[in-house]
């Protein structure tokens, strides 16, 4: 077999297999759950029919491998179960399917990480560059300084800041990021356009520290001192040796941003109201709604693992010591 | 030494001199005195947060959560940044937030490190099963985003300090681990701890004596670091409500239980900032850390980024 076509199945299989291990681990944490929690969630009154019936639905009644399949058979077809919340001592259940809760949300959420990454990651990637192939001049040192300063600032900081200034000060933006389906592009471009820069300012500054440490790395390596010594111009050494070798940590950049940008959102958005699946977590956790959580885990635990996955793959088949087997 | 005081050097009174073996002490400062601006606006802004924290209840003009029938005062001579929205002092509670935020932090940390860099110097000693299992777990532990395993875990344990300090210590311990079993596993292959081995030590005196000392720096550095972190993701699930609980006063909440105040910036700049005076008050922290740990590992070496 090709040993890049090896490489890549063997990542993907160990990228399967840690998927597995992680939805067992967000299985097993309800596990730990206090023996009482039925009457936590259906109240004090509860009568001991509705309790057992609830322990039933929950398949709680069964060893916990078989209600695991069952979840994550569920799962993988589109089910997460029902949201403990709605559900009344009496019996009556009123509770929703946690997919209706979360699809309009996760719908929300992708956008907003999406509208950030289009701006974000090519700006990062530019000055990141730039000033890894100028280093340390006046450029450098601006945006060296700049960055490490937005990244020790909690979001909360940058977020509340921008608010101060754009909506509040000089009131242009809208403070609070309340989309709704019916909205057109534009306005709901409008409306993200503060949690976004929130967003953009502290991922740029990652990303831009991440590149300019990687490409200096890269500008260190003796094939490329080699290179220049050859006598070969500046564009030479940068298109042909330095760039094949790029890839891999450019692309490893950009997905662990990414996947700091799923984690990143919570925050964001809960600070501008913003209706998306890390605000529904945060709510659910306030009010200990597990099939919520659980689904909210699995779905940002699988993103992050699957970035990853992703960027290492991208920077196998990019890797060109791998492509000249000997 | 040499004698650098003297303006004129002589080679002769130099080889003629006795060597003299500088105290710990005298080379402290003398690479204190080598520091740079940064580093040195690090390490005064770290004091000056360490004896508020220790010396809270002498500075603070205010309980903690003494409540005043006033809520939202303006700032004033009696309250010097005004009051919350039930009418509690922010001065007082942000000099009680040092406390409260930083303490807990800083046990956060220690906690991460007992436990990651323990385990991790078993699985760097011990080899074998040890160590597979070990890095096995911390591998699929990282594989899920801390602050989303965090909020998971606080949702079925529920929200309190000791759960809040249990929960992060333990993921953040994966981190400790990789690296403290990195640098450990290039140190355990040494002969002097062949030596020790064969002399018939201990695992715990091998931890202890041959192992530790040697990678003390780049775990000194990361000490900082981590302390950034998790000061950063309390203040963050204490922001979302779910870190430190109320009447405790904390720096996260306190942004967001004053967070309605900004949008009165027109008409009371001051009430405004409020919110982001403790805000400001973590960003300045993890800032000064930041520096302190640049120069630590740009002094000690081996970990020295770019350069």
């Amino acid at each position: 077999m090709h040993p890049v076509l090896k490489t890549v199945l063997a990542r993907l299989g160990l990228g399967l297999m840690t998927l597995f291990f992680v939805s067992v681990v967000i299985f097993l944490s309800i596990e730990m759950l206090p023996g009482d929690f039925t009457q936590a969630v259906l109240g004090q009154a509860a009568t001991e029919e509705t309790v057992t019936a609830f322990r039933r639905e929950l398949g709680l009644d069964q060893p916990a491998i078989t209600r695991y399949f069952d979840w994550i058979g569920g799962v993988a077809t589109g089910d997460f179960g029902t949201s403990f919340s709605g559900r009344a001592a009496s019996g009556v259940d009123r509770s929703r399917p946690v997919v209706a809760l979360i699809g309009p949300r996760l719908e929300n959420t992708l956008f907003l990480a999406g509208m950030t990454a289009v701006i974000a990651v090519p700006l990062a990637l530019f000055l990141g560059i730039t000033a890894a192939l100028w280093r340390n001049s006046i450029y450098d040192r601006i945006v060296s300084s700049t960055t490490l300063t937005t990244i020790s600032f909690p979001e909360f900081f940058v977020a509340y800041l921008l608010i101060l200034f754009f909506a509040s000060l000089w009131p242009v933006f809208p403070s609070l990021a309340n989309v709704s389906p019916q909205m057109d592009l534009w306005e709901r471009v409008y409306r993200c356009i503060l949690p976004s820069a929130t967003l953009m300012l502290v991922i740029v500054a990652h990303m831009m520290r991440m590149t300019r440490a990687a490409i200096i790395n890269l500008l260190a390596q003796p094939y490329i001192e080699m290179a220049r010594l050859k006598g070969l111009p500046a564009r030479t050494v940068i298109l042909r040796h330095a760039l094949p070798n790029a890839w891999a940590p450019i692309v490893n950049v950009i997905a662990f941003n990414l996947a700091y940008l799923v984690v990143g959102v919570v925050v964001v958005e809960v600070v501008f109201v913003y209706p998306g699946i890390g605000q529904l977590m945060v709510d659910a956790v306030t009010t200990r709604d597990i099939p919520v959580v659980q689904a909210c885990a699995l779905i940002f635990a699988a993103t992050y693992i699957l970035l990853n996955l992703f960027a290492d793959i991208i920077s196998i088949i990019t890797n060109p010591r791998l492509l000249h087997p000997r | 030494m040499t004698n650098t005081t003297d303006e004129t050097y002589s080679a002769a009174a130099e080889v003629a001199q006795v060597r003299v073996r500088r105290t710990w002490r005298e080379r402290a400062w003398l690479s204190l005195k080598k520091a740079p601006p940064t580093a040195w606006f690090g390490m005064v802004v770290i004091a000056i947060y360490l004896v508020v924290a220790i010396l809270a209840p002498l500075i603070a003009p205010y309980g903690e959560a003494q409540v005043f029938p006033a809520p939202y005062a303006p700032w004033s001579a009696e309250h010097l940044f005004g009051t919350d929205q039930i009418g509690r002092d922010i001065f007082s509670r942000l000099i009680y937030g040092a406390r409260n935020t930083i303490g807990i932090a800083l046990a956060t940390t220690l906690l991460a490190f007992t436990i990651g860099g323990g385990l991790a110097l078993a699985a760097a000693i011990l080899r074998g099963w040890t160590d597979q299992i070990l890095s096995r777990i911390v591998d699929v532990l990282m594989a899920i985003p801390s602050l989303i395993f965090a909020l998971m875990l606080l949702s079925i344990f529920g929200a309190s300090v000791v759960s809040l300090i249990l929960i992060i210590a333990v993921l953040d311990s994966t981190r400790v681990f990789r690296l403290t079993r990195a640098v450990a596993m290039n140190v355990v292959v040494m002969e002097y701890v062949e030596a020790a081995r064969l002399r018939g030590e201990g695992t715990g005196w091998i931890m202890r004596r041959e192992i530790l000392p040697n990678i003390l720096p780049p775990l000194v550095a990361e000490f900082g670091l981590r302390f950034c972190f998790v000061f950063l993701t309390v203040a963050a699930l204490s922001f979302l409500g779910l870190g430190i609980q109320p009447p405790t006063a904390d720096w996260g909440s306190m942004v967001r239980e004053n967070a309605s105040l900004i949008q009165f910036a027109q008409y009371d700049l001051k009430a405004a900032l409020t919110p982001l005076l403790p805000a400001a008050a973590i960003a300045l922290l993890t800032v000064a850390v930041n520096f302190v740990v640049d120069w630590f590992l740009y002094k000690t070496s081996g970990l020295r980024d770019e350069r």
